[in-house]
């Protein structure tokens, strides 16, 4: 099942089934504010505790104003579940999120090398990955980010699109983030 | 152990190069919870003893940073700075915003306790219970902006290596000083972001003298335990709902205050405080919103409110400016204080004083007093280095600032701030000029006059307050009044942005205290207790002060000589405190506190709260003033 709904995924002649809940969040990276209520939102929710650093969405603000949400982008060819040497990785039917199996998981960071974003993270404290798994559908961070009117981080229902883009380092996002606030005086933040 | 506390203080000798670990025992975190109430405590209990003696630039000197139960918990994180203070030899709780009290606590820490002074400029760079003290020698010397570019990626660098299979960590959280905290400048900040800081009480200087540029925090575990998580989660909530049914506190931040507390209320400085009054419509929130506000919403942990925008100048010779709103403080003290009315003047000086370290709302006091003495032709272009320090004249204060910051010329006396500068310059000139130093104990007076009465400052506020002219702490009568210090005390010991409860109900920071820690607290017991006893500590230090310096409270404990004259235009024309008023609400104060007629807190309630050692202390400053 599994793969059949990859395989959907990376059709890419037309429309093409999805699951009714497939979900994607779409996200303006430059609206964010920096309040980090994702943090707490995610954390909560996973962790039953206020943890940013195990939170599986991620404030990086490495210049001032450049503050921006760090998490799994769904990518559509999914290139960190094929690099797990031990298949603790899976991509759910129903949302599209990738899932880890905390059990199977070795933390020996593979997927973390084969994300274009180096997205995923390891817990701090346990022997496992963390990625973004929306909430089996209802995504924590989405909730309050909309209640608090920003808007960074909008629910959307999954389609064809290059949802990979969206899978890029800290780094590569801070240096645009900066182009557009500050311009070329945003070189000398770098 | 009571919950809401990591648990542990991390102490640094910087001049052995030592760290150790300190608990404390639950008695004295359920009576002084934190930040400004657990330093007063500490420094009393450590430096007490010779604290008339000790300049607070000295190496014995603490520079304390802590947090409180409510750090990270109570949405918009900040954390508390102190030590004996280098600008009114007492104790400030001087707090700043950020992520820093949050990534300490998740590092395991509730404070870090500074002594000693490091051989060569260093930084401390603590990992969870990983504890550096690092070579600072490249970053001395460099200004906010690029401290942090440094810090950032040398850092970041460093936890990828420590750490080579965990992937993206985010940025460690990072105090630092600018230049004026190097050149131990008595208005120098300690910084947090580009825009942040902890501004009164001048412990920028003190860094600066223990010859440390910087902190850097990266915690990886959660927040302390709460005793409480439910309930906190629904408090949570309420801040959150609270402050989205507030639009334009929301949209504008205090940005709206540079029009609006000189056009509404009358209680902006202008030229010096020489008016209250202006309504230049090139000074108004849209101005700033249409022309330099470059980003809406800026926001520090937790934080619904976002009172924060990033500005830049777009044109003009101040192209390139980058800073904060700037905030309703700097937006008053470094533009209409000093005859300057249009967002990008005012962006420009507010970019520069953040990249120098300075605090603007004491460093624009000090440039307004300069500026006002060469009005007066006391100070001549030449006392100035060639400066024309004539009202409006953005780049002539521009100059003066950096001057400031690096000591030269005239600068190295204004870095002493406006107290201190008017005594050196009085003794210079042989003319009285403290008449326009508006400060209060060594502290300039945040940008809230009281002439007009139309403002929250009561006309005690800054005059019977332990921390001089704060604007976030002042006195009140009744004492207990929710406006009064006794309640900002315990923002500061809580360590939490109280702008965010700004239209909740009064008692909800208490709830938080209960939610977090287990501990029943009521707003009663908090103020005839455990706050008045704090009040008493910082009463204590601030009059045994020393030594360059130490309070009257017969003639200190007074509105600066400014606040005195009518107020000249404005629909508040001719409005001035009433000296009898004021000495009569002084001396009700005084009882309600405690304290004797001289403003001495008497035996009796230093006994009843426990602090006999206080009185004991104080014993030789009561017999020097019957």
């Amino acid at each position: 099942m599994e793969a059949s709904f990859k395989k959907s995924l990376n059709y890419l002649g037309g429309s093409y089934v999805v699951e009714k809940q497939a979900i994607w969040i779409a996200r303006d990276l430059s609206k964010c504010s920096g309040c980090r209520q994702c943090e707490v939102a995610c954390s909560l929710f996973h962790e039953k505790q206020v943890w940013p650093e195990a939170s599986r969405i991620r404030i990086f603000m490495l210049v001032p104003g450049a503050d921006f949400p760090h998490f799994c982008a769904q990518c559509e060819d999914y290139p960190c579940v094929d690099a797990c040497p031990v298949k603790a990785l899976s991509i759910s039917e129903r949302t599209g999120a990738v899932l880890v199996k905390a059990r199977k998981c070795t933390a020996c960071g593979k997927c973390i090398e084969a994300c274009p974003g180096r997205v995923p993270h390891l817990h701090p404290t346990e022997k496992r990955v963390l990625i973004c798994d929306l909430c089996k559908g209802k995504p924590r961070c989405v909730q309050v980010c909309s209640e608090g009117g920003w808007n960074v981080l909008t629910e959307v229902s999954r389609r064809n699109r290059a949802y990979n883009l969206y899978a890029r380092t800290p780094e590569d996002i801070t240096h645009d983030l900066v182009t557009k606030l500050y311009g070329e005086m945003g070189e000398q933040f770098l | 152990m009571i919950c809401g506390y990591a648990g542990k203080f991390l102490e640094v000798d910087l001049s052995k190069e030592r760290t150790r670990e300190t608990v404390l025992e639950d008695d004295v975190l359920r009576d002084y919870i934190g930040g400004r109430g657990l330093a007063s405590k500490i420094l009393w209990d450590r430096l007490g003893s010779k604290w008339e003696s000790l300049n607070p630039l000295n190496p014995r000197n603490l520079l304390l940073f802590l947090t409180g139960p409510l750090t990270g918990y109570f949405p918009g994180g900040r954390t508390c700075v102190s030590g004996k203070s280098p600008q009114s030899n007492g104790v400030v709780g001087s707090t700043v915003g950020g992520e820093f009290g949050v990534e300490l606590r998740c590092a395991g820490w509730d404070g870090i306790i500074f002594t000693g002074e490091a051989r060569k400029p260093s930084y401390l760079f603590v990992i969870d219970s990983n504890i550096e003290i690092v070579d600072a020698d490249h970053i001395w010397g460099k200004d906010a902006k690029q401290t942090l570019r440094v810090l950032t990626k040398e850092c970041r660098r460093h936890l990828t290596e420590k750490f080579p299979k965990y992937g993206e960590m985010k940025e460690p959280s990072v105090l630092y000083i600018g230049p004026a905290g190097e050149n131990k400048v008595r208005t120098a900040v300690v910084a947090a972001k580009w825009t942040h800081a902890a501004g009164y009480g001048g412990y920028g200087a003190l860094m600066g003298a223990k010859k440390l540029k910087a902190i850097v925090v990266k915690g990886t575990g959660p927040l302390p335990e709460v005793a409480n998580l439910r309930r906190m989660r629904r408090l949570i909530k309420a801040v959150y709902k609270n402050a989205y049914d507030s639009e334009l506190w929301r949209r504008w931040g205090t940005g709206a205050a540079g029009y609006e507390v000189g056009a509404k209320t009358s209680s902006e400085p202008v030229h010096n405080w020489q008016d209250e009054w202006h309504n230049r419509r090139s000074f108004g929130v849209d101005k700033f919103e249409n022309r330099v506000w470059i980003k809406q919403s800026w926001s520090d942990f937790g934080c619904p409110t976002c009172c924060l925008k990033i500005s830049m100048v777009k044109t003009g010779k101040f192209k390139g400016a980058i800073t904060d709103n700037p905030d309703y403080e700097l937006q008053a003290y470094l533009g209409p204080n000093l005859g300057i009315f249009t967002p990008e003047d005012n962006v420009y000086l507010t970019s520069l004083i953040d990249d120098l370290g300075l605090c603007g709302i004491q460093t624009g006091n000090v440039l307004g007093f300069a500026s006002e003495l060469f009005q007066r032709g006391i100070l001549s272009a030449e006392d100035l280095g060639g400066l024309r320090l004539a009202w409006g004249n953005t780049e002539a204060f521009a100059a003066l600032a950096e001057r400031i910051a690096r000591r030269e010329g005239i600068g190295d006396l204004l870095a002493e701030g406006t107290y201190r500068a008017a005594l050196q310059i009085e003794r210079m000139k042989n003319v009285e000029v403290l008449e326009y130093a508006v400060q209060s104990k060594g502290i300039s007076i945040g940008a809230h006059g009281i002439r007009s009465g139309k403002d929250y400052p009561d006309i005690i506020s800054y005059a019977c307050s332990v921390q001089g002219g704060d604007h976030t702490s002042t006195a009140a009568f009744p004492i207990n009044d929710p406006g009064s210090e006794l309640w900002e005390i315990f923002n500061d010991s809580a360590v939490y942005c109280n702008f965010n409860s700004f239209g909740l109900r009064r008692k909800i920071r208490f709830d938080f205290y209960e939610a977090a820690t287990g501990v029943e607290l009521t707003p009663e017991e908090w103020c005839s207790t455990k706050a008045l006893r704090i009040l008493q500590l910082q009463r204590a230090m601030l009059l045994l002060g020393g030594p360059d310096l130490k309070w009257n409270p017969e003639t200190d404990d007074d509105n600066p000589a400014r606040f005195y004259e009518p107020l000249p235009s404005g629909p508040y024309k001719g409005k001035v405190l009433r000296r009898a008023r004021v000495d009569k609400t002084k001396r009700k104060y005084y009882k309600a506190a405690g304290w004797d007629k001289n403003g001495i807190p008497k035996p009796r309630i230093l006994r009843k709260l426990g602090l006999q050692d206080v009185d004991k202390a104080l014993d030789k400053i009561r017999q020097a003033t019957d």
